[in-house]
């Protein structure tokens, strides 16, 4: 059983058909890829397995149950975590609280009105294990917005990771970064690699095909195209639809 | 390094503040002025502290809080004439009539948030207001509650008289203080980090797995809960209940003192505002009846060049202006596709 699946989902914006009988299955452990052109429904399908919006029709399941239309905070409060294409973060926040805030931990005592939040060592030694996977330990009382993009771009991932997620969703994590920014991000990915089921929307190929065990392609809202990285580049479709331009 | 953070309870500086405080009495008629203005100064810094809850602290900008404010003083009175005349029962029945109108509010409002919540924040105090005013039988409409009486704060082996403006004063500042203990270990308690992260950036703490709609409930609930108590402390000083603390104008006052003090970047910015706004009124009042311009004029300067208010003033005078991060080349903007 993968641990998450989507089954033929269906969505529409008003006569727009967004996702037409998309159908996805992410086995544990693997780091997977959807790629597609601007526009092709990639953020709006991530939106969907992440409770933002509703599918008019399909399953959302996660290890064999049924999460279909639960809102966001449910569907991440059972382990799935996301980040952003659009950067968002805690701007007032240091780089630590951004962290903090989203560890499991804090979450289960977030009711509590009158105690401490960051009083425990634990807690506090968890967030800078996250920050010290992507690299961001050192600037951990920086608050989040004097950071520069690179760095920002990985504290959008420690949020997301900090979760301690099952299911590790990253929408374009590469967005807006050069090509130095890319190989650093690839160097983290590569190392999350294992650690967690990860699921890539990204844009840039190369990125993607050098890390990705298994891609789906989506066009005009459908998934046309599906395997590993090799079995892609000799894929007709994936040549005909212009998406292939490897180099 | 990874030691846990703890904030302390209290700090020195509010020591200070407090004792500042508490020696008001001694001086404040030398220097011209009146013992009932300490008292009015520190029910609407705890208001305002209050208030402050959700528009500083949660970034929830409600324009209607009177409604709360007035209905603690209404329920203090009412409580006072129709339960029983214990101070420690009409206060808390201040707080929890505030807290119900709240709750009912938050029921309405808690999905929206910027300028639709502060808009309907808005609806909502004026539908208070109104019924205020209509409900002649229950409020005395326009003519008020008359007759509230100062009732003794009993602590069974010693009871202290409050008709007195002095000893009404230490009431109050004792009153003050717990809330702004509370308050202050609200904000950095757990609940209040995440209350902090919302007002940062909903969607993020929605992702984050916080059931954002509940915390911003909560924090107007107790936000207004809070309220009412001051509102039942200001029945008390004043002996009546008028419906215009729950006016859009009445509203307006706290937000102006929330933020000319600097509510935004601080957590005693509140405070700092009610006293400017009470020492204003006051000290700019005897010199003109049209204090309300300087003081708007005041609001309107720090509005434009000094959004953080007085607080913000006095921090920026000894923290430098942050360091500008320069964007490394080749990293635009991320283009939203």
């Amino acid at each position: 059983m993968p641990l998450f699946e989507a089954r033929n989902l269906h969505l529409r914006f008003g006569d727009r058909v967004v996702l037409e009988d998309v159908s996805l299955a992410f086995e544990q452990g693997r780091l997977s890829g959807i790629m597609g052109p601007n526009g092709a429904g990639k953020t709006t399908c991530f939106n969907v397995l992440t409770g933002r919006y509703k599918p008019d029709r399909g399953k959302v399941l996660l290890e064999g149950r049924d999460i279909t239309g639960r809102s966001p905070q449910a569907i991440a409060r059972l382990g799935v975590a996301r980040s952003f294409q659009i950067m968002s973060l805690f701007d007032e926040f240091t780089v630590f609280e951004n962290v903090a805030i989203a560890l499991p931990g804090l979450r289960a005592r977030a009711r509590d009105p009158f105690g401490q939040a960051y009083a425990d060592p634990a807690l506090v030694a968890e967030a800078y294990a996250v920050l010290e996977m992507v690299g961001l330990a050192d600037r951990a009382e920086d608050l989040a917005k004097s950071l520069p993009y690179g760095a920002r771009r990985a504290l959008e991932i420690a949020v997301a990771l900090a979760a301690k997620p099952k299911l590790l969703f990253l929408d374009e994590p590469t967005a807006g970064l050069g090509s130095d920014g890319r190989a650093q991000l690839a160097e983290l990915v590569a190392r999350l690699k294992g650690t967690a089921t990860i699921v890539i929307i990204e844009h840039d190929m190369q990125f993607l095909f050098s890390l990705a065990e298994e891609i789906s392609v989506i066009h005009w809202g459908q998934v046309i195209a599906r395997g590993t990285p090799d079995e892609l580049k000799a894929n007709p479709w994936v040549k005909a639809s212009n998406l292939g331009q490897l180099r | 390094m990874l030691a846990g953070r703890t904030v302390p309870t209290f700090t020195l500086p509010m020591l200070a503040a407090w004792l500042l405080f508490a020696s008001v009495p001694f001086w404040i008629e030398r220097v011209g002025l009146y013992q009932y203005l300490g008292v009015e100064i520190l029910i609407w810094a705890t208001y305002a502290l209050a208030y402050n809850l959700v528009l500083g602290h949660s970034g929830l900008p409600s324009f209607g809080h009177g409604a709360f404010f007035g209905l603690g003083a209404y329920a203090f009175g009412l409580a006072q004439f129709n339960l029983a005349a214990n101070l420690w029962l009409c206060l808390t029945v201040a707080a929890l009539a505030a807290a119900a109108g709240g709750t009912l509010v938050a029921l309405f409002i808690s999905h929206r948030r910027g300028i639709y919540y502060a808009l309907m924040t808005i609806a909502f105090g004026q539908v208070f207001w109104f019924i205020a005013i209509k409900a002649h039988g229950i409020t005395g409409g326009e003519d008020g509650l008359l007759k509230i009486a100062r009732l003794p704060a009993d602590f069974g082996v010693v009871a202290f008289d409050l008709k007195h403006n002095v000893a009404l004063y230490y009431f109050v500042l004792a009153v003050f203080v717990i809330v702004s203990l509370l308050l202050w270990r609200l904000t950095h308690s757990p609940f209040g980090r995440v209350l902090k992260a919302i007002k940062q950036n909903e969607t993020r703490a929605r992702f984050v797995g916080y059931d954002v709609w509940a915390y911003k409930a909560a924090a107007l609930v107790v936000s207004a809960g809070l309220s009412g108590l001051a509102g039942g402390l200001f029945a008390m000083a004043q002996a009546s209940a008028f419906p215009d603390v729950m006016s859009l104008h009445y509203s307006g006052y706290v937000v102006m003192m929330t933020l000319v003090g600097g509510g935004l970047v601080s957590f005693w910015g509140p405070v700092i505002g009610a006293v400017a706004f009470f020492l204003a009124r006051d000290v700019i009042g005897a010199l003109t009846t049209a204090w309300m311009l300087w003081f708007g004029l005041l609001f309107v300067a720090l509005v434009l060049f000094k959004p953080e208010g007085i607080a913000g003033l006095l921090q920026g005078a000894d923290k430098a202006e942050p360091k500008r991060v320069p964007r490394p080349a080749g990293a635009p903007q991320p283009q939203p596709r």
